[in-house]
């Protein structure tokens, strides 16, 4: 055979081979995407998933949260190190009474939509109205219970939205009455269930309860935040530019963010180590530890509002003996677990609300105790295990929670000697087993809303939609109703403290740890602060080029 | 001819309408809401939500209300993604899977083919074996070992080329050569073995006896006839190239079809998975068909029946 028999074929294969290494050194250089945008005043964020939403009476979600958080102010912005601290935002000041029952805030002249309205006090009226019309939907609505007949209006108790305690005194004042004392309603203000929504814009294209409203689209969006958006391609990237008719454009000082849905945590990490990220949404916890001794610059763990835990549903045997719920709970060494297989840095958690609130310690009680765990046992009929039934631990399809679920197995079949099975669910699956109380043991996580503890403690008053364990007392009931209804905040401290001791006795809950929140940022992104909540106020971030 | 291609297509409807209908059923069965999430949500405004999305009405009427928009390439409102319908959905990232796929084929195809042609050729030289235990090799690494392979060397070791996004011609280099390798190497078994049953056929010998130069019987009389087992598995392989592009299209962050799927269904977004399922379907079956009919083109041995 001759040689030129192969030429055609040769040839092909070499100028594919050809115009694939030109493609690939073609304005390839050595200038990573990461530097030419430090150098430009352009953030690029890892921003888990794709938003379902931009409307921010519609979204529930973190991804959501943090592009909304550049686009729209609320009355109280976020403060640039401290989540617990309120910060003018298109309220320049406020005032309330003796009870914190009844607010008044006085807008800022120079708050613009981008569409040039001002932002007014009728607009909150319209916003809150909105949010709480039964027939926008909104998953949230919740949150706005604390104003006065917030509740009654969102369920159709009354229609007259005059009676819900908001109005518009003029256009730059705005005057809230709540249901009860609530000093820390600034800190809920910041919640984007609070955010304000141009009402021009809401009517132009949908009108105020339509659940299909194009008024959020990159084309249509109407804001009143330090950036604008300008760009939001699906799946790939949402980008927002500085807005310079933001009344504190002056103090914005990057130009823009780039916001990626990368929703897969190990491409997150090669789009960072390749240079294209300057922070990611996470880390995977078992790459912590490589982290730390090859990025130790880059890799970042921030306290988080948050805790981990195991139901347990005491509505099947054994878990409706207290003294098999707290054996279970002695018998967990937390210390360990943190140390060995979560570690990101969290801490074991001894109570129910997580560390880092104002006046509110973390609870101290839940502690690692093998012996008075299996003494307990005994007492509750299975001495050394013996006869235990065989028991099942949920959880959502996901390694690491797989993991912390084998830790705890292996420490009630060492301790307790008694043999639990592990079965995971797809996310929505486990959802619902665990809100048809269709488990034994499921795992949960529960990150608060606000900086306060009642956003962890109102969970397992009875009747709560996230309660979930089948667990009920009158006693923690009343303390709780007691305490949303007291004017007093060290009255209201101990009540709330009571409550917890009674949840941390009863435990109906196994609580592991509390969170921290662990992802890599690039060292050039400055003013960049741990935040209890994660909120990003990113008017304060700059990139040292 | 065209009863041929009639008769196919008509079951291809079928086939189709089938699938519609199981989809329906098996997503309906489905524990778990599309607006179910970590915080609770209130009995009354979940019944408020599923009203607005028709999910009040009878399991039959829903059923046909579905299906007759779906003849219609109406698939409604995302449930999850707000203000986004399917067919929005669908008409956005369809174009970069088709991209991404139609790259990788033609990749498979310049690389498989003349591999599988020169191998049979040199048959039990060293140009046979390299090539052909690195497609054994090839076929044996699936694509998520091989993309983050691609992407360490090429990506973060040698820095040549981006590995995550979907911005220009640079950006498709690694995920089309992650998916088209792995079926470059099927398609250059498959020719090896096409063109090998070809060499040994009495013609050819008769040709050579004839003194025909060698490259003509191999491109002008061989060609043709070994091609047919590689033709046969374009349509599975255009399958799995779709199906697979889930993958590839993770790992390198490209906003096609895969991951909508994928996100889809974890998310139970009923209508966006009805849209994704037909409209993969109808891909399937229209591929297949063509395939067919190239197959029976290609094999004059073969008639339409």
């Amino acid at each position: 055979m001759s040689r030129s028999l192969l030429k055609a074929p040769l040839r092909a294969v070499g100028v594919a081979i050809m115009c694939m290494t030109l493609f690939a050194c073609g304005g390839a250089g050595r200038d990573r995407v990461a530097d030419a945008a430090a150098r430009d005043g352009i953030l690029l964020i890892g921003n888990g998933s794709e938003p379902m939403a931009l409307d921010p009476h519609l979204v529930t979600g973190v991804p959501e949260n943090r592009i909304i958080a550049s686009l729209i102010e609320g009355l109280i912005a976020y403060h640039p190190t401290d989540d617990d601290e309120p910060e003018p935002g298109v309220a320049e000041s406020w005032e309330h009474n003796a009870d914190h029952s009844l607010w008044r805030f006085r807008l800022r002249e120079n708050a613009r939509w981008t569409n040039g309205d001002p932002v007014t006090a009728n607009d909150f009226v319209y916003s809150w109205r909105r949010m709480l019309s039964p027939e926008l939907g909104s998953q949230y609505a919740e949150m706005l219970y604390v104003i006065r007949n917030a509740e009654a209006f969102h369920q159709g108790q009354i229609r007259d939205f005059n009676q819900v305690g908001v109005r518009a005194l003029d256009e730059r004042t705005l005057e809230v009455a709540l249901k009860g004392s609530t000093p820390y309603f600034l800190s809920m203000l910041k919640h984007y269930s609070f955010y304000p929504v141009n009402p021009r814009a809401v009517e132009q294209f949908g009108g105020m309860t339509a659940r299909q409203n194009n008024w959020s689209t990159v084309e249509n969006y109407v804001g009143n935040g330090p950036f604008r958006l300008t760009q939001w391609t699906t799946n790939q990237i949402i980008k927002v530019e500085k807005n310079p008719d933001y009344w504190d454009a002056g103090r914005v000082r990057l130009n823009e963010i780039h916001f990626f849905p990368i929703e897969n945590v190990r491409s997150e990490e090669t789009a960072f180590l390749a240079g294209r990220l300057h922070i990611t949404s996470t880390v995977s916890p078992d790459r912590i530890p490589t982290f730390r001794r090859e990025n130790a610059e880059a890799l970042r763990i921030d306290p988080y509002l948050g805790t981990y835990f195991f139901r347990l549903n005491v509505t099947r045997p054994p878990f409706n003996d207290p003294r098999v719920r707290e054996a279970l709970n002695l018998a967990v060494d937390r210390q360990t677990l943190v140390d060995r297989v979560a570690q990101g840095g969290q801490a074991p958690a001894a109570g129910f609300v997580p560390p880092g609130l104002d006046d509110y310690p973390a609870a101290d009680r839940v502690q690692f105790n093998p012996d008075r765990a299996r003494q307990l046992l005994a007492e509750a009929g299975f001495p050394g295990g013996r006869g235990f039934p065989r028991k099942e631990i949920l959880i959502n399809t996901s390694e690491a929670h797989r993991k912390i679920a084998e830790a705890i197995q292996a420490m009630w079949r060492q301790h307790l000697g008694i043999d639990v099975g592990i079965y995971n669910q797809e996310w929505k699956v486990y959802l619902d087993s665990q809100s048809n109380l269709d488990y034994d043991i499921s795992r949960a996580g529960w990150i608060g809303d606000y900086p306060y503890p009642m956003t962890f403690l109102e969970i397992f008053t009875t009747g709560n939609g996230n309660n979930d364990t089948g667990w009920s007392n009158a006693r923690y009931d009343a303390l709780i109703r007691q305490a949303q209804s007291s004017g007093n905040e060290p009255d209201r401290l101990r009540l709330m403290r009571e409550a917890e001791g009674i949840l941390l006795s009863e435990l109906p809950i196994v609580p592991i740890y509390w969170y921290t929140r662990t992802y890599l940022k690039d060292p050039r992104v400055q003013g960049w602060n741990p935040t209890l909540l994660d909120n990003r106020p990113y008017k304060y971030v700059w990139l040292e080029a | 001819m065209l009863k041929f291609i009639a008769k196919r297509f008509a079951q291809g409807v079928l086939v189709l309408l089938a699938i519609y209908a199981l989809t329906f059923f098996l997503v309906a069965m489905t524990p778990g809401s599309p607006f179910s999430g970590e915080r609770a949500i209130r009995p009354e405004i979940l019944a408020q939500i599923e009203a607005h999305y028709g999910y009040d009405r009878p399991f039959f009427e829903r059923f046909w209300t579905s299906l007759s928009n779906a003849v219609r390439g109406e698939f409604g409102p995302s449930a999850v993604y707000a203000n986004r319908s399917v067919t929005e959905i669908i008409s956005e990232s369809f174009p970069v899977s088709l991209k991404l796929g139609s790259l990788s084929l033609l990749l498979a195809l310049l690389i498989g083919i003349p591999t599988g042609v020169i191998a049979a050729v040199k048959r039990n030289t060293l140009l046979d074996y390299v090539p052909m235990s690195t497609a054994m090799v090839g076929i044996c690494l699936p694509t998520f070992v091989m993309g983050p392979l691609l992407a360490l060397v090429f990506g973060l070791m040698l820095n040549l080329l981006p590995v995550s996004g979907w911005y220009g011609p640079r950006y498709m280099v690694l995920p089309a050569a992650t998916l088209g390798l792995y079926y470059a190497a099927y398609f250059a078994r498959l020719t090896r073995g096409g063109m090998l049953e070809m060499l040994n056929q009495d013609f050819v010998r008769t040709a050579r006896a004839k003194g025909v130069p060698e490259s003509t019987i191999v491109w002008k009389h061989c060609l043709k006839g070994g091609l047919i087992p590689a033709i046969t598995f374009l349509g599975p392989a255009l399958a799995g190239i779709i199906s697979g592009s889930f993958v590839v299209e993770t790992i390198f962050q490209i906003p096609g079809l895969g991951q909508w799927f994928v996100r889809g269904a974890l998310n139970r977004d009923d209508f966006l998975i009805l849209g994704l399922t037909v409209l993969f379907a109808a891909l399937i079956v229209v591929m297949n068909l063509l395939a067919d009919i190239a197959h029976v083109l290609l094999n004059p041995r073969l008639k339409y029946e």
